[in-house]
C-alpha cells in the first residue's frame, strides 16, 4: 500500500514536471510583493515589473533611454511646445476584447487626472486636455511646454487600461487588471504569486514565447537565489551585489546587469527648519570637504563588490545626461582638510541618519571611517525607514542617507529635489538661478538645449552640494542558463519580448 | 461544562476590548507617518492630503478608534491601505495557511518531543537521556532562520528533494502542499519539540516518584503499563497547558519561518503590514491573534477538566 502511494506520488510529481517543460511557463522571483495592480493607483517599483508584461504603454524606452513607439506609432510637437499629437497603433485590443483607440487614450488620461485615488496626477499635471482628432489620433494640449511628458508616457502614466473594465470596476480595477500587454491577468494570491497568461490577440504576439508567467515575491535574497538554483525559479531580479560572484561562477546561471537610473546619497539639511542652522548646513565648503574625503570607488568595492557605479551627480555616468566636465572626484584628504580650515574648522560633528538595514549601515560605516580622516566626527543614527522619511520631511535631521529610484527623464532626478518649491526638496535648498535653469530644461524639447541647462545647474550644485551623491545602484538579474534573449534595461524592468527557453 | 465554557467566554470579552485599545494606541505610537509611506516616492502633497482624509488620519485618535471599533462590530476590519483589499478577506485567506503550518509543526513537535521526554525520564542519567538533552538544547539554541536557510541549501539546492519555498493550498494539490510545508513545519517544530521534551521529562520524573507508581510496580505491572498508563497520563496535565501556551510561541515562530520560506500566511502578512505601516491590517491581525490565544487557553482549560477528574468535581 505504502509503495503504491509513493509510486502514485512520484508519478504525479513526474507528470507535473513534464507538463512544465512542455508548456513554457516562466517563473520570476521578485524582491517584494507588489501593491495594488492598478497603474493609476500603484506606487511600488516592483509593481512596474509586473506591468511590463501586463500593460502596454503609449511609448517605451530603449536601453539607451531613447523614447520609441509602443501603442503610439508616432508623435509630433507643435511649434510652441504646447501640443503633442500622437498617432496610435491600429488593430490593438484590450484583454477583454475592447478595441484600443483614441477614445480609450482620452479615457485613460482623464482617469489618471481625475480619479481621487490616482497617484499619477503629478505626472500628467501639465496636460490641460486631450482631444480625439481621429479614430487613431489624439492631441494633448498642455498648460505649458513639458519635455518630460513623453518619458511619463513610457511608464505608468502611459499605460492603457481597458475603458470598459475601469468603468465597471472603478477603484477595484486592481483586483482584476485588464490592459493590452503581451500577457493577461489570471490570478493573484497576496504575498504568494501573480499569474499571467499569454494574450493570443497581442499585436506583437510573434515576439512572445511563454504561455504563462508567474511572479513570486521572495523577499530574502539568499532564499530567492536558492530557489533559482533549485530550479524553482527561471529568473530573479535584484540579486544582492554580494552574491554576484557566486552567480558568475555558476555554470548553470547567467548574470545580467544594468546601471540604474537612480542614485544614493547624503541629503543635507540646508534650510529645513531650525536643525538646518548648523555649520554643515550653512557652509558649502564643509560639504565639499566631506565629499572629497570619500573614496567612492573603494566604497563600491568594499560594500558592493564593485557591482555598482560610483557617482557624484543625480544621473549615473552611463547616462547621456551626465555632465562629463564634473567627473567622479578622486579622494583628496589634504584638500578636504584645507577646505575645512578655510571654513574655520579642525573637526566637525555630523549626525547622519541611515535606514536600519545591513547594507546601508555597512556603507555608511565605511563613509564614517573615511570622513574621520579629514576631521569629520560622523555619528550614525540608525532608523527604521518610515521614521527616517518622516523626520527628513519634517526637517528633524542634520543629514540623511537616502536615495531615489530614478526616472527616465532627467527632470525627475533633479527638479523636485533642487528647486525652491520642489515637492521632495527635504534639504530646502533654494537658489533662484538653479530654479531658472531647471525650469528652462523642463520646457525645451531641444535635447542639446536641455543638456546645456542641466550642465549649468550642475556647476552651481557641485559648489553648493545640498545632496552629496555617492553611487548608483545596479540592477542585477540572475537567470537560468536555459533562458535566452533577455535584455537588461536601466529602468530595472523585465521585458519579455523575444525572451525564450533555449530549444 | 457548558456553563463553565460560557463563563470563560464572558471573561474573555473585556480582555478583547483591552487588547483592541492596546493595539490601537500602541501602533499610533509607532514613529513614521503612514501617509508618507503610502504616498510613494514623490510624496505629492495632493495625494498626501487625500490619503490622510480617506483613512481619517487627520482626526483625533479617539475618533479613529471609534471608527475602527464601529466597523468591527459590523464585522468590518477595514481596508488594507496597501492593496485595497478588505482586511477580513486577507485574514481569511492567510489563516488556513498558518493553521496548516502550525498543526504540522505541532505534530512534528509532539512526535519528537513527547516520546523523547518520556524516554529520557525513564532512562534518567543514561546515554539516551544525555542525547535527548543535547538535542533539546540544540533545538532551543539554533535560531529558526539559520536552520531554515541551511535546510533550504541542503535539501533543495544540493539534494533537490523539496521545493525551496512557496506554497500550495492543501485543497488544490495536497502532495505539493505537503512538499512545500514539511521543511518549514520541521524548522518550527524542532524548537517546540525541545520545549515539549524538557517539560515532559520533568513532569514524568515527578510522577515516577509518586507513591501510586510504586504501588503499580509493586502490583507486578509491567514497566510499559506503569509508564504509559499510570505515569504518563498524569504527567500529561502540565504538558497540555504548555501546549496551549506554546500556541503563542508557534505564531511568533511562524512570523520568521514564513518569512524565510516565503509562505503567504499570517506571519508574513503582519511583517509586511508593519513595514508598510498598513495600520488596518496590523490591527486586524493582532486582534485575531489575541482572540486565537484566548480561545486556545479556553481549550486548554476544557482539556484540563476532561483529563483531570478532580477538576471536574471542583467546579
Amino acid at each position: 500500500m505504502k509503495t503504491k502511494l509513493l509510486a502514485a506520488m512520484l508519478f504525479a510529481l513526474g507528470a507535473s514536471t513534464a507538463l512544465t517543460v512542455q508548456a513554457a511557463d516562466l517563473r520570476i522571483g521578485l524582491q517584494e510583493d507588489p501593491d495594488v495592480l492598478d497603474p493609476d493607483q500603484s506606487r511600488t517599483f516592483v509593481g512596474r515589473i509586473v506591468y511590463a508584461s501586463l500593460c502596454d504603454k503609449l511609448v517605451d524606452i530603449t536601453p539607451d533611454l531613447e523614447i520609441v513607439p509602443q501603442l503610439a506609432t508616432g508623435w509630433s510637437w507643435s511649434e510652441d511646445g504646447k501640443t503633442l499629437t500622437m498617432d496610435l497603433r491600429e488593430g490593438v485590443t484590450f484583454h477583454d476584447g475592447t478595441p484600443f483607440d483614441a477614445e480609450a487614450v482620452k479615457a485613460n488620461i482623464d482617469r489618471s487626472k481625475t480619479m481621487p485615488e490616482s497617484r499619477r496626477k503629478s505626472e500628467v499635471k501639465s496636460i490641460e486636455s486631450v482631444a480625439v482628432t481621429g479614430p487613431y489620433q489624439v492631441a494633448f494640449t498642455l498648460t505649458a511646454p513639458d519635455a518630460t511628458l513623453l518619458a511619463q508616457f513610457a511608464d505608468r502614466a502611459g499605460m492603457m487600461l481597458s475603458p470598459a473594465a475601469t468603468a465597471a470596476a472603478g477603484t477595484d480595477f486592481g483586483a482584476k487588471p485588464v490592459c493590452s500587454g503581451p500577457f493577461s491577468f489570471v490570478e493573484r494570491i497576496q504575498q504568494d504569486r501573480i499569474v499571467l497568461a499569454k494574450f493570443a490577440d497581442y499585436w506583437n504576439a510573434d515576439a512572445i514565447h511563454f504561455d504563462t508567467v508567474t511572479f513570486l515575491p521572495i523577499p530574502d535574497t539568499t532564499v530567492r537565489l536558492a530557489n533559482l538554483r533549485a530550479g524553482d525559479l527561471d529568473m530573479l531580479e535584484r540579486l544582492a551585489a554580494t552574491d554576484a560572484a557566486a552567480v558568475k561562477g555558476d555554470a548553470g546561471l547567467v548574470y545580467a546587469e544594468a546601471v540604474s537610473l537612480g542614485y544614493q546619497g547624503i541629503t543635507v539639511n540646508v534650510d529645513n527648519g531650525e536643525r538646518g542652522d548648523n555649520p554643515f548646513g550653512n557652509e558649502a565648503k564643509l560639504r565639499q570637504a566631506f565629499s572629497l574625503s570619500l573614496d567612492r570607488d573603494a566604497i563600491n568595492q568594499v560594500v558592493f563588490e564593485g557591482a555598482f557605479a560610483p557617482g557624484n551627480q543625480p544621473f549615473p555616468p552611463t547616462s547621456p545626461w551626465y555632465d562629463t566636465s564634473h567627473p567622479v572626484p578622486a579622494r583628496d584628504v589634504a584638500k578636504a582638510k584645507e577646505l575645512m580650515k578655510e571654513a574655520g574648522y579642525e573637526t566637525l560633528d555630523v549626525e547622519v541618519q541611515v535606514a536600519n538595514n545591513p547594507v546601508q549601515t555597512q556603507m555608511m560605516q565605511v563613509v564614517q571611517a573615511m570622513a574621520a580622516e579629514a576631521g569629520f566626527n560622523v555619528k550614525l543614527k540608525s532608523m527604521e525607514f518610515a521614521s527616517l522619511l518622516a523626520d527628513q520631511s519634517a526637517g528633524n535631521y542634520q543629514a540623511s542617507q537616502v536615495g531615489w529610484s530614478g526616472r527616465v527623464d532627467p527632470d525627475g532626478n533633479i527638479h523636485q529635489f533642487m528647486t525652491c518649491k520642489g515637492g521632495i526638496n527635504d534639504s530646502k535648498y533654494c537658489n533662484p538661478e538653479v530654479d531658472r535653469l531647471l525650469d528652462a530644461a523642463r520646457t525645451s524639447n531641444d535635447l542639446a538645449e536641455r543638456k546645456k541647462s542641466y550642465d549649468a545647474a550642475r556647476t552651481i550644485l557641485a559648489e553648493d552640494m545640498p545632496i552629496i551623491y555617492l553611487y548608483h545602484p545596479t540592477w542585477i538579474w540572475a537567470l537560468d542558463d536555459k533562458i535566452e534573449g533577455f535584455t537588461p534595461y536601466p529602468d530595472g524592468m523585465i521585458r519579455l519580448e523575444n525572451v525564450k527557453f533555449k530549444s | 461544562m457548558l456553563s463553565f465554557i460560557l463563563r470563560r467566554l464572558l471573561i474573555a470579552l473585556p480582555t478583547l476590548v483591552l487588547v483592541s485599545i492596546f493595539v490601537f494606541t500602541l501602533q499610533k505610537l509607532l514613529p513614521g507617518d503612514p501617509a508618507l509611506v503610502l504616498a510613494g516616492e514623490e510624496r505629492d502633497p495632493e495625494t498626501l492630503a487625500f490619503i490622510r482624509e480617506k483613512y481619517h488620519l487627520n482626526e483625533p485618535i479617539l475618533y479613529q478608534y471609534f471608527y475602527w471599533v464601529g466597523g468591527l462590530l459590523q464585522g468590518d476590519l477595514g481596508i488594507s491601505l496597501r492593496t485595497n483589499q478588505p482586511v477580513l478577506t486577507l485574514i481569511a485567506d492567510k489563516l488556513p495557511v498558518t493553521i496548516q503550518l502550525a498543526v504540522m509543526a505541532m505534530i512534528i513537535a509532539m512526535v519528537i518531543g513527547i516520546p523523547a521526554g518520556i524516554l529520557s525520564a525513564v532512562k534518567k542519567g543514561g546515554p539516551v537521556d544525555y542525547i535527548a538533552n543535547f538535542l533539546a538544547l540544540s533545538g532551543l539554541s539554533i535560531p529558526n532562520f539559520w536552520l531554515g536557510i541551511m535546510l533550504i541549501l541542503l535539501v533543495s539546492v544540493n539534494l533537490g528533494w523539496l521545493p525551496a519555498s512557496g506554497y500550495e493550498s492543501i485543497f488544490v494539490d495536497p502532495v505539493r502542499s505537503l512538499e512545500t510545508m514539511i521543511m518549514p513545519a520541521f524548522v518550527l517544530g524542532t524548537a517546540l519539540a525541545a520545549t515539549l521534551m524538557r517539560h515532559t521529562r520533568s513532569a514524568m520524573l515527578g510522577v515516577l516518584k509518586a507513591d501510586y507508581v510504586r504501588t503499580a510496580r509493586a502490583k507486578g505491572l509491567s514497566e510499559r503499563v506503569v509508564v504509559i498508563k499510570h505515569a504518563f497520563r498524569n504527567a500529561l496535565l502540565p504538558v497540555v497547558t504548555l501546549g496551549a501556551l506554546l500556541f503563542g510561541e508557534l505564531l511568533a515562530g511562524a512570523v520568521l519561518t514564513e518569512q524565510i520560506f516565503t509562505i503567504p500566511g499570517f506571519g508574513k502578512l503582519i511583517v509586511d503590514a508593519v513595514f508598510t505601516r498598513d495600520y488596518a491590517v496590523v490591527q486586524g491581525v493582532v486582534l485575531c491573534t489575541a482572540a486565537g490565544f484566548i480561545l486556545m487557553n479556553l481549550i486548554a482549560d476544557v482539556l484540563y477538566v476532561l483529563l483531570n477528574p478532580r477538576m471536574r468535581n471542583a467546579q
